[in-house]
Order: structure tokens, then C-alpha cells, then sequence
């Protein structure tokens, strides 16, 4: 061996103990067993309670981000592009619409308990929202496109209750009579209503909701009919009298305070005195925020506060004091997970404009898996029958294809784990192609040795000549198919781009193992010994 | 040494007619089909709209799901039972009826199929029509730049014959692996889109390494004619076209046999595109560069004369 060659050898050794080392955590993760490596992709340090629990969830967090990471297509998960509908706002709105929106998704998701969402903005007004892993679909939809407005509104006195729902039945007294002579006595919107006005809320059976509902609408309707108050849903069922339906309250028109103004808020199980352990929200409001529920609570002792998201009334608290601290709570029946998402919109917010889900792919985590089965056994089944091609075909110079061959595949995962590049479906098929496509430059080289042997050149000479001029041809054939693959990692997003990465890493270190690492083989084996034969 | 295919002395230049007559048959055929099925048959990627996948135990009969996703408000819909897994139902949505989410509906519609039966959603495609537009134009610009770069490439590396030559070959494998995946009436998703920009990639790595072979023989054999070199650097680069067409088309049909549903249509066009990209390499792309060259050469065999 000549000092280059053991140089090369060298370097060649250091590289493989590098993508070793790289692969590592790879290794381990997905070695694992499933419980375990779900508690590593739920790992979040910020949720340790101590110390150690702490150091324990960091480290498994780097082990998670080290690892090579599954495409949403493997692992199961959702791809959402959301659009951002500008049309409504002004100007200077619209510029920080986009980035707002991201904010507050952002904000919702990390406390929805996803691990590793990626979040990113796509062209002026589209955000792509990634969620992999197991997850509630729907609940995930509802959290991230909620418009949810919030609103704090002073509820009516009985008396202002009952006033208005006169108002409304005159209305529809005299458009049922077609405006001559008003029957004072037609109650068409009261009689739908199993109690009015009591204790600042009215009450409708079930069966009668989506009748006031479309009253509702046509007063809405009318620019001619204006009600100085805000008629609003309680936005659960409840029970009266043994009978269920929904509260209805008369609200002040104009809120008196906002989303804006919550500075913070968390889902409790003690706020309820009456019902320990049931789920509420706490909130903790800004210093503009604290300062306007002092003024309102101290001027509205002993009437009623809604809390309105969306136009729906989530609670009506008594005010029994005056708030001077902007603290506050708000409990109601409800389940501990809509306290939840109740707490997490009131903490990050209203979205600026509404958002539409412009493109969606969901894969459920059987599928996933399923792909993963079949991609293994796809590219098992191409490798046995490529190394056995070329074992059969060149022999021993079939295996030093065969070593180069592993070299790239190993050398390619290295390079997926070092950049974080995520392995997708279409990307395993990227592998699959790699294995037939990255014999071709040995091919290529073989075939012209065995040229220059039948035109009785020596064997050394041979393998110099097949290799320097196959060389040439390896390079420009390499780049030429290069150039899709780039065009592709352009247009695709998602799986696409996972597959034209991989096909691309895969061809440049193809030259590199294919040309350089059996180059080097051969040498060692042929200087060192005056060889004169060659199995090929 | 263990081999095949050596010493093969094919004079394929002369016999390129028949390629001419090969190749035309194939794209009319492509053609016709493409033209029958009013264009290629595009997926929800393209169109716009919805594919559901429910995995549905124990399997009702299409017209049961059928009848479930009509009483959701889905009209219309396109249901296919899986041959391989029956238990497995692909449910396509026009942009239409799709709206912006639909899965919720129709999963609460199959769930009253039966009150045993249990569903499973395997997957969600919706893609909103403004979306669908974009990726198509996406796509065939893709496309072009892939085969405007290979143009350049090649021109500036050899000869702008050849890179025509070559571009023209590469219109043909894809157009007529769009052909045969018309006939068999698959569908073009933006997964076989990545499919034919590859099949494109594997095929020119093929034409160049004959060109690159050509152009050696040029250098050495200075008086023969174009024909005779080009059929000599066909026939010296054959086994190496054979063998590297093989293994390719190995790891194609393991993908295809064992890759799973979602890739089948992957693997299918690239099968497709390596068949038809090793016959075009071996004829279309030399056989054409010969044509421009006896057309631009009338006086000489070598411009340099």
C-alpha cells in the first residue's frame, strides 16, 4: 500500500465512523419500543415539575431531534395550508395579518401539546401548519381556525330584558299583519321562550332554538329595526325544570371590554365553591385590561358579567364586587377539555382575519405504518436482487460494488440525519431507486475494464484506463439527472421535496462511493500483490 | 467473465426508420388515448376536492357506503372498494360537493352503516381548487425547467444536435408514459408528476453516457461515417444500457410489487418510463442527432473539413 492509498483508507474509515456516529441516535430511537418512543416524541422539558425530570426530557429531546425524522405520510399526522382572508382589513392591517395569524396558531399549538408542529408561512397570505403524531383531528381543526372573538358585555336587567322582547314581538305582530292595526296581545317571540327574564337569563326548550334562531337572523337582517342590545346563545345546553335547552341573555350591544385585554388564563378545578372540582378558567387581565374591569365591575355591582367567544355566552358571572386587581374567572358546565380550549383562546387571543383551509392531507397512523412495512420491504427486496445480480455478474469486483453501494446508502442516511432532512414515503422510493441507480456508475467502469481487457491491455492498466475514462461519463451522466431532481425540490412541498432531496443526496455521494471508495479498493488489492488476473 | 451482449454489431442507424415507425405508433397510440379520455385523468391534487380513504370492519358493500356518503349531502361520489383489501373504500369528492372539510361528515355518515362496524380513516386529501390550479401550473413548469436545464446542459457540453436530440427523446418517454398510464386509466398525481421528472433524469443519465461514447469514437475514428460511430457507441455502451435498465427496473418492480398502495402509481409510470427510456436511448435520441447532423453536415462528415 502506497501512503496515498492508506491516506484514502483513512479518510474513507473516518467517514464511515462519522455516518456511524451520526446514525446513532437514529438507531436508537426507532429501535425502541413504541411506548417509549412515544414518550420521547411527547418529551417537552418545559413541562418538567423538577430538576431531573427536567435534564431527563431535554436529553430525550435531543435524541428526537438527532434521529432522523418520519414524513407526516409515515408517522401519521396532518398537513394543513391555511389561507389567510384578507379582504376586510386595511392596509396596514393586511401586511401583519399573515404573521399575526402565525403567532396565535403558533401560541395555540405549543399548548396543545403537539410535539414538533412546524409552523411556516407559504407565499403573502398562506400559512402551512404540520402536525405529526397521533391526534384529535377535529378538536386540532377547531383550535386553529376559530376566528374566536372574545367580548365581555353587561347583561340587561329583567326589566330591559322584558322590554326588548316586547319590542320584538311588536315587530312581528305587525309584519305578521302586514302592518295594519297591531294585535298587542301576539306574543310570537316570547311564547317560543319556556321562562323570560329571570335573574338576567331566559330560557328555551331545545326544540324551539333554531326557530328563535332564524327570528333572530331576520331581525339581524332588518338595517330598519334597530335593537339597542346583543341577543346571544349560552353556548351549552343545561336542564330546567327537569327539561333541556339553552339560557338566552339580552346583552349590552357594545362590549364593554376585549380578547386583547387578557393577559394571561388557565384552566382550574377549585374556582367552583359549589362544585369542587369542576373546570373553569382563571384569568389574569393587562394593566389597560385591569383598569376597565375595575371601572365596570365597580359601576355594575350586583348585575351580571358575559363572557361572550364568538357570540356565544360562555359565562354570566354575578359581579359581586368591584375587581380592582384584574384578576377574574369563569366557570360554567364545562367539560375540563373546552376549559381548556377556552383558556387557551382567552390566552393568545382573536385571530386578526378569518382563515380557510385551503389544502389538507391527513394520514392515520395505520396507514403510516403500513407504508413503512411495505417501503422496508420494497427496498429489501430491490437490494437482495441487486447484490445478487452483480455478485453473480462481476463477481468479486460485484462486491466491491456491492461495499460501495452500502457505503452510499449508509453515507446518504448520514446525510439526512445531519441535516434534518425528514424521510418521507416518496423519499424511501427515492432510496429504493437509489440502490438500482447507484450500481450504474460501477457498471459503467466494469464494463469499460472489461473493454480494455479484450483489447489485451494488462489488468493494472485496465482498471487505470476504465476508470479515467468511465470517470468522465459518471460526472456528466450524474449532473444531467441531477437537474429533475432540483426542478422537483422547486416545485413539491411536503413528501415531494423529501423524495427529490433524498434522490439528489443519494447521486452526489454515489460519485463519491461508487467512483472514489471501489477505486481505492481496487488499487489496495491490485498494488499489493502483482496481480495479473481480475475477477470481474 | 462471466457476459452477455458482448460483440453485438447491430447496425441500428440504418434500421432507424423503423424506429421512426416504433416511436410514431406508440405517441398516436398515447395520443388517441389521451384525446378519448379528454386529457390526462388528473387527481384530487389537480382538480380539486376530496379523496377519503375509511378502512371499514366488518366490510359493507359499495352501495351501502355509497348510500351513506349520499345521505351526508355528498352526491355524486366516487367509490372504489380496494381489490387487494376489500375492507379499504377511496371515497373522491368533486371540488364541488367537497367543500373545505368534509371528512367529519362523511366518517359520522359510514359510522351509520352499522352500530358494530368499525371505521377507521386512513387518509385526507382535500385540495381547495385555487390550490389545484396552482399545482398543475406548478407542475408542467417543473417539467419544461427540468428539460430546459437538461438542453442546456447537454448543449454545453456536447453538441446542440444531441441536446435536441435528446430533449426531443425525453418529450417522447413521458409523453408516452402519460399514454400508457391513460390507457390503463391511472390517475396523474403529483406523486407521478415526481414519477416522469425521474424516469426523465434515469434516461437522459442514459443518453448522455451513449453520446459520451459517441463523441470518444469520434475523436479516435476521424474518417467513418456518422452512422458508423453512432452504432458503435450504441452497441460498445449496450451491455452497460442493458444491465443498468435492469437493475433499475428490478428496484421499480419491487416498489411496484411491494411499495404499497400509495406508490403504486409512483412505480407503475416509472416501470413504464424505464422500459420505454432504455428503446429511446438506444434509438430516438442518437437517431435523431444523426438526422440533424446529415442535415447540418451536407458537405462533410465533420464541420472541421
Amino acid at each position: 500500500m502506497t501512503q496515498s492509498d492508506r491516506n484514502k483508507l483513512f479518510l474513507t474509515l473516518i467517514g464511515v465512523a462519522l455516518a456511524l456516529y451520526t446514525l446513532w441516535p437514529t438507531f436508537q430511537f426507532y429501535s425502541m419500543p413504541p411506548e417509549q418512543r412515544q414518550e420521547v416524541l411527547q418529551a417537552r422539558p418545559a413541562a418538567a415539575t423538577n430538576e431531573v425530570e427536567r435534564e431527563r426530557l431535554t436529553k430525550l429531546t435531543k435524541l428526537r431531534e438527532k434521529a432522523i425524522k418520519l414524513g407526516l405520510d409515515l408517522q401519521g399526522g396532518m398537513y394543513l395550508l391555511l389561507e389567510v382572508d384578507r379582504s376586510k382589513l386595511g392596509p396596514a392591517e393586511a401586511r401583519n395579518a399573515v404573521d399575526q395569524a402565525m403567532r396565535i396558531i403558533e401560541n395555540r399549538i405549543d399548548q396543545f401539546g403537539v410535539a414538533e408542529p412546524s409552523i411556516q408561512k407559504q407565499g403573502d397570505n398562506r400559512i402551512l401548519v404540520q402536525l405529526p403524531g397521533l391526534l384529535d383531528q377535529e378538536r386540532a381543526k377547531e383550535l386553529i381556525g376559530q376566528t374566536a372573538l372574545l367580548e365581555f358585555k353587561i347583561v340587561k336587567t329583567d326589566e330591559e330584558t322584558r322590554a326588548t322582547f316586547d319590542r320584538i314581538d311588536q315587530y312581528f305582530a305587525r309584519r305578521a299583519s302586514g302592518g295594519a292595526g297591531t294585535d298587542t296581545t301576539a306574543r310570537p317571540w316570547t311564547s317560543r321562550f319556556l321562562s323570560v327574564a329571570q335573574g338576567g337569563e331566559s330560557f328555551a326548550l331545545v326544540e324551539n332554538v333554531a326557530g328563535i334562531d332564524s327570528m333572530r337572523a331576520q331581525i339581524l337582517a332588518d338595517s330598519s329595526f334597530v335593537l339597542d342590545a346583543s341577543l346571544n346563545w349560552e353556548s351549552h345546553e343545561s336542564e330546567r325544570e327537569g327539561r333541556t335547552g339553552r339560557a338566552f341573555h339580552v346583552l349590552s350591544r357594545e362590549p364593554l371590554m376585549q380578547g386583547k385585554d387578557v393577559a394571561s388564563a388557565q384552566m382550574r378545578l377549585d374556582l367552583d365553591q359549589d362544585r369542587p372540582g369542576a373546570p373553569g378558567v382563571s384569568f389574569t387581565l393587562t394593566t389597560r385590561g385591569g383598569g376597565l374591569f375595575a371601572d365596570i365591575t365597580g359601576a355594575n355591582v350586583g348585575r351580571r358579567l358575559a363572557i361572550v367567544l364568538d357570540n356565544r355566552v360562555q359565562s354570566a358571572p354575578n359581579i359581586s364586587e368591584r375587581i380592582p386587581r384584574g384578576q377574574g374567572s369563569i366557570t360554567g358546565s364545562f367539560t375540563e377539555e373546552e376549559a381548556q380550549d377556552l383558556a387557551i383562546v382567552l390566552r393568545s387571543g382573536a385571530l386578526p382575519a378569518p382563515l380557510s383551509i385551503v389544502e389538507e392531507r391527513t394520514v392515520g397512523p395505520s396507514l403510516g405504518q403500513d407504508s413503512i412495512r411495505s417501503g422496508l420491504k420494497a427496498a429489501a427486496f430491490a437490494a437482495v436482487a441487486v447484490i445478487v445480480f452483480m455478485v453473480i455478474y462481476y463477481q468479486l469486483s460485484g462486491v466491491v460494488a456491492v461495499i460501495a453501494l452500502a457505503l452510499n446508502i449508509l453515507g446518504l442516511l448520514a446525510c439526512m440525519a445531519a441535516f434534518k432532512a425528514t424521510l418521507t414515503l416518496p423519499g424511501m422510493a427515492g432510496i429504493v431507486l437509489t440502490i438500482g441507480m447507484a450500481v450504474d456508475a460501477n457498471v459503467l467502469i466494469f464494463e469499460r475494464i472489461r473493454e480494455e481487457l479484450r483489447n489485451k491491455k494488462t489488468v493494472l492498466s485496465a482498471i487505470e484506463t476504465g476508470y479515467a475514462r468511465a470517470y468522465r461519463t459518471i460526472i456528466d451522466a450524474n449532473v444531467t439527472t441531477l437537474l429533475p431532481a432540483l426542478a422537483l425540490m422547486w416545485l413539491g412541498s411536503g413528501p415531494l421535496r423529501g423524495f427529490a432531496v433524498t434522490l439528489s443526496i443519494g447521486l452526489i455521494i454515489n460519485v463519491i462511493t461508487a467512483v472514489g471508495v471501489s477505486k481505492m479498493i481496487f488499487d489496495a488489492w491490485s498494488l499489493r500483490r502483482k496481480v495479473n488476473t481480475i475477477s470481474i | 467473465m462471466f457476459q452477455v451482449l458482448h460483440g453485438i454489431n447491430v447496425d441500428w442507424m440504418g434500421r432507424r426508420h423503423l424506429a421512426y415507425i416504433i416511436s410514431g405508433i406508440l405517441v398516436v397510440a398515447s395520443l388517441v388515448s389521451l384525446i378519448a379520455h379528454g386529457g390526462p385523468k388528473y387527481g384530487v391534487d389537480f382538480t380539486g376536492g376530496s379523496a377519503l380513504e375509511f378502512s371499514l370492519n366488518p366490510t359493507p358493500g359499495v352501495d351501502d357506503v355509497r348510500s351513506a356518503v349520499e345521505s351526508a349531502g355528498f352526491s355524486g361520489a366516487e367509490i372504489q372498494q380496494r381489490l387487494d383489501r376489500p375492507a379499504e373504500f377511496l371515497i373522491r369528492l368533486g371540488v364541488q360537493q367537497a367543500g373545505t372539510d368534509p371528512a367529519p361528515a362523511v366518517e359520522a355518515a359510514l359510522r351509520g352503516i352499522a352500530p358494530n362496524m368499525a371505521v377507521e380513516l386512513l387518509r385526507v386529501e382535500t385540495v381547495g381548487p385555487r390550490v389545484g390550479t396552482e399545482l398543475r401550473s406548478a407542475a408542467v413548469k417543473a417539467v419544461l425547467l427540468a428539460l430546459g436545464l437538461i438542453l442546456v446542459y447537454v448543449a454545453a457540453r456536447y453538441d446542440w444536435r444531441y441536446a435536441a436530440g435528446a430533449v426531443v427523446a425525453l418529450f417522447h418517454d413521458v409523453f408516452i408514459t402519460l399514454g400508457v398510464l391513460s390507457i390503463l386509466d391511472r390517475e396523474i398525481t403529483l406523486t407521478v408528476v415526481a414519477a416522469l421528472l425521474t424516469l426523465a433524469g434515469f434516461s437522459i443519465n442514459d443518453k448522455v453516457v451513449v453520446f459520451d461514447r459517441i463523441r470518444e469514437r469520434k475523436q479516435s475514428l476521424r474518417r467513418e461515417s456518422p452512422e458508423r460511430i453512432m452504432n458503435l457507441g450504441i452497441n460498445e455502451t449496450l451491455s452497460r444500457t442493458i444491465i443498468t435498465n435492469g437493475t433499475v427496473a428490478v428496484s421499480t418492480l419491487s416498489l411496484f410489487l411491494f411499495g404499497g398502495d400509495v406508490l403504486r402509481d409512483f412505480s407503475l409510470a416509472m416501470l413504464v418510463g424505464a422500459v420505454v427510456g432504455t428503446y429511446s436511448s438506444l434509438y430516438v435520441a442518437s437517431a435523431l442527432a444523426l438526422e440533424l447532423q446529415l442535415r447540418t453536415e451536407k458537405s462533410g462528415p465533420s464541420r472541421k473539413r
